[in-house]
């Protein structure tokens, strides 16, 4: 992408009808370190890399309780992803209050899309730089759902968002299609894998990734780090090795600003997260 | 300049706007019970006014959404106010259009933080409802008064149904009420209201919920007895009265 005469307003069109100031937003949000769901009839799993900047400090947060069946995993801007965090906390608690009963993840991530289509129609907001995985559970089974700063937001089986997401959903497309009957232990073994793609070599530990679960019968957790290494050490999955598919297909991240699109594989000068 | 508006008084909420004071066209007691297949409520189609039995066609029982069934007794106005309120609340999740629906459980809570929201603002709706209903197999029935005290419970009466039809209820309810005994247990508790309450009267629907959906019957009248000997010649004992 490059700089244009169309690109310093969210509220300006270009002719060929983008807005580029949401697409910018989403460029964000591929910057930011790799976030992955995946979701079986009963459960839906996050999971997300969580690299410290330094080893002097903690790792960020970035994936939050939203409600005991609801939860989300964010890549960009991890201050906005706080903040719709806490918006989302809210709105679950009034329903809560309201109708003694959970609010359908289904209404929720409705409503965060609407917030974020606020963002791209006013002249002095700017749109909100991050991605956020939706994981949640209702009476009709597990969901997973991405919001995405242009406002759309769709469901899912499975997906993976920020930085070298491409590997990861390589791995998934693969796989996605045994996710509906999967057990709750293979769904997180497979959400491991699939962060470990993500890695590009680099050594899988509980230090560089966190997991969540939601499940029927399951409040939403996050499983503390001696129980993810424990999990890393059964499945044998911490290996070094190159991961065997490397996606080279660059999809241009333009199109029409509705699109989502698929995250551009540029997998050279990402900055590790933000 | 003294403007007799701004007398600060703890019971006025703002300016000159006034409080329910006391209701004016009141419907008696309404009856729910849970039997097998879902929910039973009964409930007579008077409206007095004080002591005057003024309309004889009130419907107090209503539909609220796919999957719940309101009753009110109290004041009739307030009652259709619910009914506004309901109607926009179930409009509004429809309008949603996602396979999500408000089931009796969220209806009676919401209905509750109305009653009692209103309750602290010293303007009530001057009513008691019963709320029942079925929802994925699940049966649900509460009440709520007009101060939004609020229980769940297998069966739930306003009123003078507290007094006098619960105990028939606590006594003769089970579990697996078929249809017809729901319906002759709660036509034996309207009896006795229709003897024992003065705002009763007799002209009755009963209505009824379940996973299929609902339905209010047709109104109609339940036999009275009033053969017994004590009221033949009432005066006997008691010269002089009359």
């Amino acid at each position: 992408m490059f700089r244009n005469q169309y690109d310093t307003d969210v509220t300006t069109w270009s002719p060929a009808g983008r807005l580029f100031q949401v697409e910018y937003a989403m460029e964000a949000v591929k910057q930011g370190s790799a976030a992955i769901g995946l979701r079986s009839k009963t459960h839906a799993v996050l999971a997300c890399v969580n690299k410290a900047n330094s080893e002097l400090s903690s790792h960020q947060k970035k994936i939050f309780k939203v409600d005991d069946h609801i939860g989300v995993a964010i890549a960009g801007l991890t201050a906005d992803g706080r903040v719709l965090s806490r918006y989302m906390r809210s709105e679950c608690i009034n329903y809560g209050y309201t109708y003694e009963s959970p609010l359908p993840v289904g209404r929720l991530v409705v409503q965060l899309a609407d917030k974020a289509q606020v963002c791209t129609q006013r002249s002095w907001k700017r749109p909100y730089g991050v991605g956020l995985l939706v994981a949640g559970l209702d009476e009709s089974g597990a969901h997973l759902y991405y919001n995405c700063p242009s406002g759309n937001y769709f469901e899912y089986q499975a997906f993976a968002i920020g930085s070298r997401s491409q590997a990861a959903k390589t791995y998934l497309e693969r796989k996605f299609e045994k996710f509906q009957e999967s057990s709750r232990d293979d769904l997180i073994k497979d959400a491991l894998f699939a962060i470990r793609e993500t890695l590009q070599g680099e050594k899988l530990t509980s230090t560089v990734c966190t997991i969540a679960v939601v499940g029927v019968g399951e409040a939403f957790n996050i499983l503390d780090q001696a129980a993810v290494q424990a999990l890393i050490n059964e499945f044998e999955i911490s290996g070094e090795e190159v991961p065997a598919t490397e996606s080279v297909a660059e999809e241009a991240a333009g199109g029409a600003s509705a699109d989502q699109g698929g995250a551009a594989a540029e997998e050279e000068a990402a900055p590790m997260d933000i | 300049m003294v403007s007799s508006q701004n007398e600060s008084n703890l019971l006025s909420s703002e300016g000159d706007s006034q409080r329910t004071q006391y209701p004016y066209v009141t419907g008696t007691s309404v009856i729910g019970i849970k039997y097998k297949d879902g929910i039973l409520m009964a409930a007579d189609m008077g409206g007095s006014y004080g002591s005057t039995i003024r309309y004889k066609s009130v419907e107090r029982l209503k539909q609220v959404g796919k999957h719940s069934l309101i009753g009110a007794s109290g004041e009739i106005s307030d009652f259709q106010e619910i009914l506004r309120y309901l109607d926009e609340l179930i409009l509004h999740d429809n309008m949603w259009d996602d396979g999500n629906s408000l089931g009796p459980k969220e209806v009676h809570n919401y209905l509750t933080r109305v009653m009692y929201n209103r309750r602290n603002k010293f303007d009530p709706l001057w009513n008691s409802l019963v709320l029942g209903g079925v929802k994925n197999g699940q049966k649900y029935l509460g009440s709520v008064s007009m101060i939004g005290v609020h229980f769940e419970d297998d069966h739930v009466a306003t009123g003078f149904g507290n007094h006098l039809a619960r105990p028939i209820l606590r006594e003769e309810w089970r579990e697996d009420l078929t249809f017809e005994e729901g319906v002759k247990l709660l036509e034996k508790c309207m009896r006795n209201l229709l003897y024992r309450d003065r705002s009763a009267v007799n002209k009755m629907q009963i209505a009824k919920i379940t996973e299929e959906g609902l339905t209010i019957s047709e109104p109609y009248s339940l036999k009275t007895f009033w053969n017994f000997a004590a009221f033949k010649n009432p005066t006997v004992g008691a010269e002089g009265s009359w």
